[in-house]
């Protein structure tokens, strides 16, 4: 398959379940809310070594927050659900708490809750108190610049984890702007984050490796200088650098419709190739076919 | 069609109501309804005696004429919508646990005490004791909302524990007293002695007051929770200024002859 110049490998992205937390964070400028769900989501870019995967799904109207001020969205994905509670505890503590003028809200309505807000409280020492309005508990901590507060429970859904992109380029130079071009359209997907910088992985991994005890190591198929050695290359001739983008979601229509707008778009940028990483299917749950969905 | 109950005779002395909630009557005809006894001071009479029954239930009672002397109206309330068209008398939705009170008029006293869930809206005034334990109980109010449009007397929320009692005008002397937990705001002035003996909780109001000496000053500051009860009483019809929301508030923290945890949050003038 082709789009203009670009040619669509017949192949699979495969992607996994996890679990996933819509966090609310709200402050009284856009840049604190911000300066939150910025930290909130450093160094969570991939459960390998960061235990969770998180990232801004969108910017949220004063309109459209709990409180009427400036707000951030965030996603943070699980491998399951035991472990959402310790992360959401970590991160809300560590880096929504911290930052002035910050509150922090459930966004997503489930009937799996686990109770984050309802653990941040003893931050406050026996000095929290809390409020029970329209059946939401929420917690006031007394902090030094006033309170806190933050939604006492917060709901959790199953999710989709690691659908991706990967955009072969004949050089950086225009691999790196198709690549963005992909992650500018996907980012209009409600329910979706690109957990890596800027949405962009330059270091696409494999399972396993020589080394005993490393989880992963370098997808060489895909590393351009190791063309002419590794066992297997993906990398046609002229093309000279590849990024990969990897999609979490709350849902797999979601994960489908960003895989779908970001290989459109970097179609369209100039990409010279665009493939999906796959384990073969014998891993992951979920298969996005690149064909199929730009079929679609 | 809800079923419409009308005062045709006026009672001598309190004519207890309790047995008129929406589902206590819910699953009878206007005759069944007619039939059933009631407490007129001393004596027991029927429904029919003093109230014209049309209509037929769906979870919605309807009570109208001058039932400043009907008491009890709404006791034990668990769903459904009892409205009350006119002024009506004490002991309004006394243990309610869920539902809709809603009172066009006046109530007395004693609206809603020992109240666990549900809503009361009444859109005049009401008299003392608003959610408040009856005399002798360690606990109030144990939970849903009391909203009064007009002015309250005294002791709104003696002993309460937990839910929301909203005033849209001023209250009598010791609001809150005693109070375990819970919210109080007042939007009007506040009596004298709010808060004596408090031991956790929230009272609110917009003017400013004189608090006992056994409150101290703690800080000026915007208490972001209060936005949404704000936002919250405003959907229920009270008028909120919007220069309320987001203001700085003045924080007394009491009653230190108690637990020393509740708070009087007054709006910073």
């Amino acid at each position: 398959m082709r789009i203009k110049n670009t040619e669509i490998i017949d192949t699979f992205a495969e992607a996994f379940e996890m679990w996933a937390a819509r966090v609310v964070i709200t402050a009284d400028s856009p840049e604190w809310a911000q300066a939150a769900a910025q930290s909130m989501t450093g160094f969570a870019t991939s459960v390998i070594s960061c235990k969770c995967e998180a990232g801004v799904e969108t910017v949220l109207e004063p309109a459209d927050t709990p409180d009427g001020r400036p707000g951030i969205a965030v996603l943070l994905f699980t491998m399951d659900s035991k472990s959402m509670i310790k992360r959401l505890v970590e991160r809300i503590g560590q880096c929504v708490m911290t930052c002035p003028t910050t509150a922090c809200f459930n966004g997503l309505e489930s009937e799996d809750t686990v109770p984050a807000g309802g653990q941040l409280r003893y931050f406050g020492d026996s000095y929290q108190s809390s409020k029970l309005l329209d059946d939401r508990r929420y917690w006031r901590i007394p902090v030094m610049e006033g309170e806190f507060l933050i939604d006492e429970k917060f709901g959790m859904q199953p999710a989709v984890g690691g659908g991706n992109l990967l955009i072969l380029g004949r050089q950086v130079d225009d691999a790196l702007p198709a690549t963005t071009a992909a992650v500018d359209a996907m980012r209009n997907v409600s329910g979706v984050i690109l957990p890596f910088p800027n949405g962009v992985v330059r270091c696409g991994s494999k399972p396993g490796s020589s080394y005993k005890g490393l989880m992963a190591s370098t997808n060489e198929a895909y590393c351009p200088t190791l063309r002419g050695i590794a066992p297997h290359s993906s990398v046609p001739e002229d093309v000279n650098a590849v990024f990969e983008i990897v999609i979490d979601g709350l849902d797999e229509a979601s994960v489908g419709e960003a895989m779908r707008l970001g290989a459109q778009a970097a179609a369209t940028a100039g990409a010279v190739q665009i493939s999906a990483g796959n384990y073969g299917g014998n891993l992951g749950k979920y298969k996005f076919d690149l064909h199929k969905l730009l079929a679609s | 069609m809800s079923l419409q109950l009308t005062l045709h005779t006026s009672p001598e002395v309190p004519l207890e109501a309790e047995v008129l909630t929406p589902e206590a009557l819910d699953s009878l005809k206007p005759a069944g309804v007619s039939a059933l006894t009631l407490r007129h001071g001393n004596e027991a009479v029927n429904v029919g005696e003093f109230f014209r029954v049309s209509g037929s239930a769906d979870e919605e009672l309807r009570v109208e004429g001058e039932l400043g002397m009907v008491k009890l109206l709404g006791a034990g309330m668990q769903k459904g919508r009892l409205l009350i068209d006119g002024h009506v008398g004490m002991h309004l939705g006394v243990n309610m646990a869920g539902g809709e009170i809603r009172v066009t008029g006046n109530a007395g006293d004693w609206v809603g005490p020992h109240m666990i869930g549900g809503r009361i809206v009444v859109e005049g005034s009401a008299g003392h004791m608003i959610g408040s334990a009856y005399r002798g109980s360690p606990k109030g109010m144990l939970g849903g909302e009391i909203v009064i449009h007009g002015d309250i007397g005294n002791e709104a929320g003696n002993a309460m524990r937990r839910g929301l009692i909203a005033i849209g005008g001023n209250s009598g002397d010791f609001t809150g007293v005693n109070k375990i937990a819970g919210s109080i705001i007042v939007l009007g002035q506040l009596g004298t002695r709010t808060g004596a003996g408090m031991k956790r909780g929230t009272i609110v109001s917009m003017r400013d007051a004189e608090l006992l000496p056994t409150f101290s000053f703690a800080c000026r500051y915007r208490p972001l929770f209060l936005d949404f009860y704000l936002r919250h009483l405003r959907k229920l019809g009270l008028t909120i200024d919007e220069s309320w929301l987001g203001a700085r508030y003045r924080r007394w923290s009491g009653d230190s002859i108690e637990f020393n945890r509740g708070e009087v949050l007054l709006l910073d003038q």
